[in-house]
């Protein structure tokens, strides 16, 4: 299995450590991660708050790019791939704006190229008893909630990801690792991450809400598949004891028993060690 | 008591094409603000943002921080009985906003999205230290998250010199609209 890897913006950026677990994980899993050559950044909230073409032709390009690669996308950060589904949506369902982007980004669009986000791909494709099969160090009496936020699940005829009011998918990853799902009510709850640097304190009630929910389930940790929910959550928080927010990559890193997820947790504003570290192999 | 609104009966076609949806089926049951998280701190809030587009209150709604407050989450968009995509509609006016220059009190958060575009531009990707600066620059805080700043670039998740891209001249071909 080959991908055309995306890793956009953030994970060569603040999310740093979910691009290092994500190609550690799926090197162990077999899975060759090409980064896509050239990419760029797919406009996030600034691209389609502002320009109604770039919003979606931005994340085209790469999807352009991809296709003359011949290969599926895999796009890890959820935001960009919100993008690039929304663009793929309308390129598909929109003739109209398909001559637009196509014009906009200089390609002809084959339909060859598939939009994949890893959890999919993992629990999908790959599959649980695999996963389960890779695991050296059960996460045991882990507690810990899984948080899919807002781009991965919605809207859902887009993203076409998982059930957009109860996600079930990194449950199941989590419970094949060997850590305790743990229901709560903020699963899909925004964090408010797109006002993160310009409406602080409204985040603050946001982020705080979500952590304290987590903390009333008896969770030890939220875990993530967005770098700009991760960099959010960890960031905003306004109690003393802050809640560790890692990303689900580094857990199936720490269970596989892969060496490298040791430096992965140094990266982090909110030190999850006291949470992780008796989980890592000597 | 008189009130003075200038109506402007075309806004609802207008956002209707530009957010590709159909604001008309709304029925006014209110969900998507009862679910809207940033609700709390609108003025409004996305249905009542909506309602003044249907009525053509234009210069209200563009005038309003809500529209700027709006975080994308497409709770709404998920939950409306009618499939209204709000968070389009929210787009929509935000660009309109835009467009025509409209002062509004939570134009900082339209600033912060130009310069977001504008690095985009330059580099064909986001680099955050200039993004930090300009977003300095433009409030004239530099207190705020300093503390954050520091410890990212510390743990190298900052970088100083930004990524570049070869296509960044076909990036700037796409973004010449705005
Ligand atoms: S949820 Fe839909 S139908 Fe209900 S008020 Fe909002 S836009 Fe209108
Ligand atoms: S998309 Fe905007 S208006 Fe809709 S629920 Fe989210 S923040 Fe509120």
């Amino acid at each position: 299995m080959k991908f055309a890897y995306y890793p956009g913006c953030s994970l060569h950026a603040t999310g740093l450590e979910f691009d290092q677990s994500t190609r550690a994980v799926f090197h162990a899993l077999g899975v060759q991660l090409d980064e896509l050559d050239d990419w760029n950044c797919c406009g996030a909230s600034s691209g389609h708050s502002l320009d109604a073409l770039a919003a979606v032709a931005l994340p085209a390009r790469n999807i352009a790019l991809a296709q003359e690669m011949n290969l599926d996308v895999l796009a890890p950060c959820a935001a960009c791939f919100n993008r690039l589904k929304v663009a793929e949506h309308a390129i598909k369902t929109d003739p109209a704006q398909r001559n637009k982007i196509e014009d906009a980004v200089g390609f002809a669009y084959a339909g060859t190229t598939q939009i994949r986000n890893p959890i999919d791909v993992i629990v999908n494709e790959i599959g649980l008893p695999q996963v389960r099969a890779m695991v050296k160090r059960p996460l045991d009496d882990l507690r810990a909630v899984s948080y899919y936020g807002c781009l991965l699940v919605r809207p859902p005829e887009i993203v076409q990801f998982d059930d957009p009011e109860h996600p079930r998918l990194m449950d199941q990853l989590l419970a094949a690792l060997g850590a305790t799902p743990v229901d709560w009510a903020y699963a899909t709850v925004c964090c408010g991450g797109s006002l993160s640097l310009t409406r602080a304190k409204i985040v603050n009630k946001l982020v705080d809400d979500i952590a304290a929910h987590a903390r009333e389930v008896g969770a030890q940790t939220i875990v993530t598949a967005c770098p700009l929910c991760q960099i959010n959550l960890e960031m905003r928080q306004t109690s003393a004891a802050k809640m560790p927010i890692v990303y689900f990559t580094e857990l199936m890193g720490l269970a596989f028993g892969l060496q490298a997820s040791a430096r992965w947790w140094s990266k982090h504003l909110v030190d999850p060690r006291a949470v992780v570290s008796k989980y890592a192999t000597a | 008591m008189s009130v003075l609104v200038s109506l402007d009966p075309s806004l609802r076609d207008s956002v209707n094409l530009q957010s590709h949806q159909n604001i008309s089926r709304c029925y006014d049951c209110d969900k998507c603000t009862a679910g809207c998280p940033v609700a709390y701190a609108m003025e409004y809030g996305p249905h009542r943002i909506l309602q003044m587009v249907r009525f053509g209150m234009k210069e209200t709604a563009l005038a309003s921080r809500d529209i700027w407050l709006c975080a994308g989450c497409e709770t709404c968009g998920t939950r409306c009985p009618n499939d209204v995509d709000i968070a389009h509609v929210m787009d929509a006016l935000r660009q309109m906003a835009v467009r025509e220059d409209i002062r509004n009190p939570a134009n900082d958060i339209a600033n912060f999205h130009r310069v977001y575009v504008m690095l985009i531009k330059l580099f064909g990707r986001m680099h955050e230290a200039s993004l930090m600066g300009a977003l300095k620059l433009l409030t004239r805080d530099f207190v705020s998250d300093m503390d954050a700043g520091v410890k990212l670039v510390a743990k190298g998740k900052i970088p100083i010199l930004p990524e570049r891209i070869k296509g960044a001249g076909e990036v700037r071909r796409v973004l010449k609209g705005p």
